[in-house]
């Protein structure tokens, strides 16, 4: 009882500093994308740039506009940010000393449930606040989530497939027990998940919600002080959580590297929840590399990617794992299939992509 | 088995009282100077003209109920997938049979310009 609150206190503390921090790699790593070089002043390298924003924004007056349902307006970031953490307490960070909250065996369910609650958040501040810069941008925002949970959850389906288990201790051990991870046997659904999860957080280039030059900032257009910074915590625990997710069903969780060759094994010698960390940090890292690099798409594009190429593509690779599973080919040439599948794939839809 | 389940309640709580402490808390230190202009709804400068729309474009309504489709087509893949390993082919074969089914909704969908975006 005593254990499980000091657990979750810890976890939500290390949620939100980390969170803090991603904040500053990104200011960091955007500038040094774009040859400057971000934070500098407060601290050093800009280390402390986390805590001065915190401090800017809580002294910030909060500004409940006019005809606003002021209930729901301040509910609505809390909301968001509920269902944005609570799916952590069902990931593993480690498995030889567990790190994990609780092992629940309908994890994965529990979480795409949660996370998918998040959505409400968005619809009730868009909708409270009055503005219709915010309504349109809660009504584009769900829509866009909604269409890109569709392949999110096939493409999680693959993976489940193998492992036969929702648990997520269980999807790595699944890994573990075959020697391979599940990203070799689908890169098809790890494609597939990649850019439906960029676009379940809203993040470039799929940051409809926030275009700033139709929709001034979407639905969080009349947020300001502490109630804005909580719509952005929440979402870049969403980033987290999309990160961990993908770390766990398809890079194998928190083993090291090429888990079966022998003469790795000095490897070991790394904590499992360093891995696991790194994993987590490549997906941001991804993140925010996206967002240096691409412009936004439009929103019928958009609509055009999620309904009529990731559908598809992610039901083939339920077939494709199905094969695998009943007709015992060869792992060697199943991988080569898989590969060829994926780089056909991608090169079909991005070649048909702007028709 | 329910006591698993004890920590989520517990975390729920305590994400509950992070988002609504930090909401509340800033209100010790924050300024509060309303106006009249400054909590009006923003619309670039200019005063408000209208309430807001009633009415959305039917692409969004369209777009719900296909994914309330979809969704519950996702929902049989739940049970299925957890015996997917044990299960011999012909659970397979059944599962393929039913993708079919779902896909030749989807190309009807298509086919009808239910997954076009355009007003």
């Amino acid at each position: 009882m005593i254990a499980t609150i000091m657990k979750t206190v810890l976890m939500v503390n290390i949620l939100l500093v980390v969170i803090a921090y991603i904040t500053w790699a990104e200011r960091k790593i955007l500038g040094r994308m774009q040859i400057r070089h971000g934070p500098m002043r407060v601290g050093w390298h800009g280390l402390l740039q986390p805590i001065a924003d915190g401090v800017k924004l809580a002294t910030k007056e909060l500004i409940v506009p006019t005809g606003a349902d002021s209930l729901l307006f301040l509910i609505a970031p809390v909301i968001t940010l509920v269902f944005a953490l609570v799916p952590f307490a069902v990931i593993p960070f480690a498995g030889a000393p567990v790190w994990q909250i609780t092992d629940v065996n309908i994890g994965l369910l529990f979480i795409l449930a949660a996370s998918s609650l998040g959505m409400y958040g968005i619809v009730i501040g868009g909708w409270s606040s009055n503005s219709k810069y915010s309504l349109m941008g809660a009504l584009r925002s769900v829509a866009q989530m909604i269409s890109y949970e569709v392949p999110l959850i096939l493409a999680l389906i693959g993976p489940v497939m193998l492992s036969g288990s929702f648990s997520m201790s269980k999807m790595v051990a699944a890994q573990e027990q075959a020697g391979y991870w599940f990203i070799f046997l689908q890169p098809l659904a790890f494609v597939v998940f990649l850019i439906s999860g960029v676009a379940e957080t809203n993040r470039v280039p799929f940051d409809m919600v926030e275009a700033e030059g139709e929709l001034v900032c979407g639905f969080h257009t009349e947020y300001s002080g502490m109630a804005f910074s909580v719509f952005f915590l929440a979402e870049y625990a969403n980033m987290i959580l999309i990160s961990a997710i993908a770390t766990l069903c398809f890079l194998g969780g928190w083993q090291r590297p090429f888990p079966t060759v022998g003469f790795l094994s000095f490897l070991d010698v790394v904590p499992e929840i360093v891995w696991f960390s790194l994993k987590i940090g490549f997906f941001l890292f991804l993140y925010i590399w996206l967002r240096a690099t691409l412009p936004r798409i439009r929103y019928d594009q958009l609509m055009y990617l999620g309904w009529k190429m990731l559908l598809p593509v992610v039901l083939l690779n339920i077939f494709l794992v199905g094969l695998f599973k009943f007709y015992s080919i060869p792992l060697l040439i199943y991988y080569l299939i898989t590969f060829f599948t994926t780089v056909g794939c991608v090169a079909w839809c991005s070649k048909h992509f702007y028709e | 088995m329910l006591a698993h389940y004890f920590p989520i309640f517990v975390f729920t709580i305590l994400a509950f009282v992070v988002g609504i402490a930090a909401i509340r808390l800033g209100g010790l230190v924050r300024p509060s100077h309303p106006d009249r202009v400054k909590l009006s709804p923003y619309e670039c400068g200019l005063k408000p003209i209208h309430d807001l729309p009633h009415r959305n474009t039917v692409p969004f309504y369209l777009l719900s109920m296909l994914f309330l489709l979809f969704d519950v087509e996702i929902l049989f893949f739940f049970p299925w997938v957890l015996f997917f390993e044990r299960s011999s082919i012909n659970g397979f074969a059944s599962m393929l049979l039913f993708m079919f089914i779902l896909f030749v909704g989807y190309l009807y969908a298509w086919k009808k310009g239910a997954l076009e975006w355009r007003h």
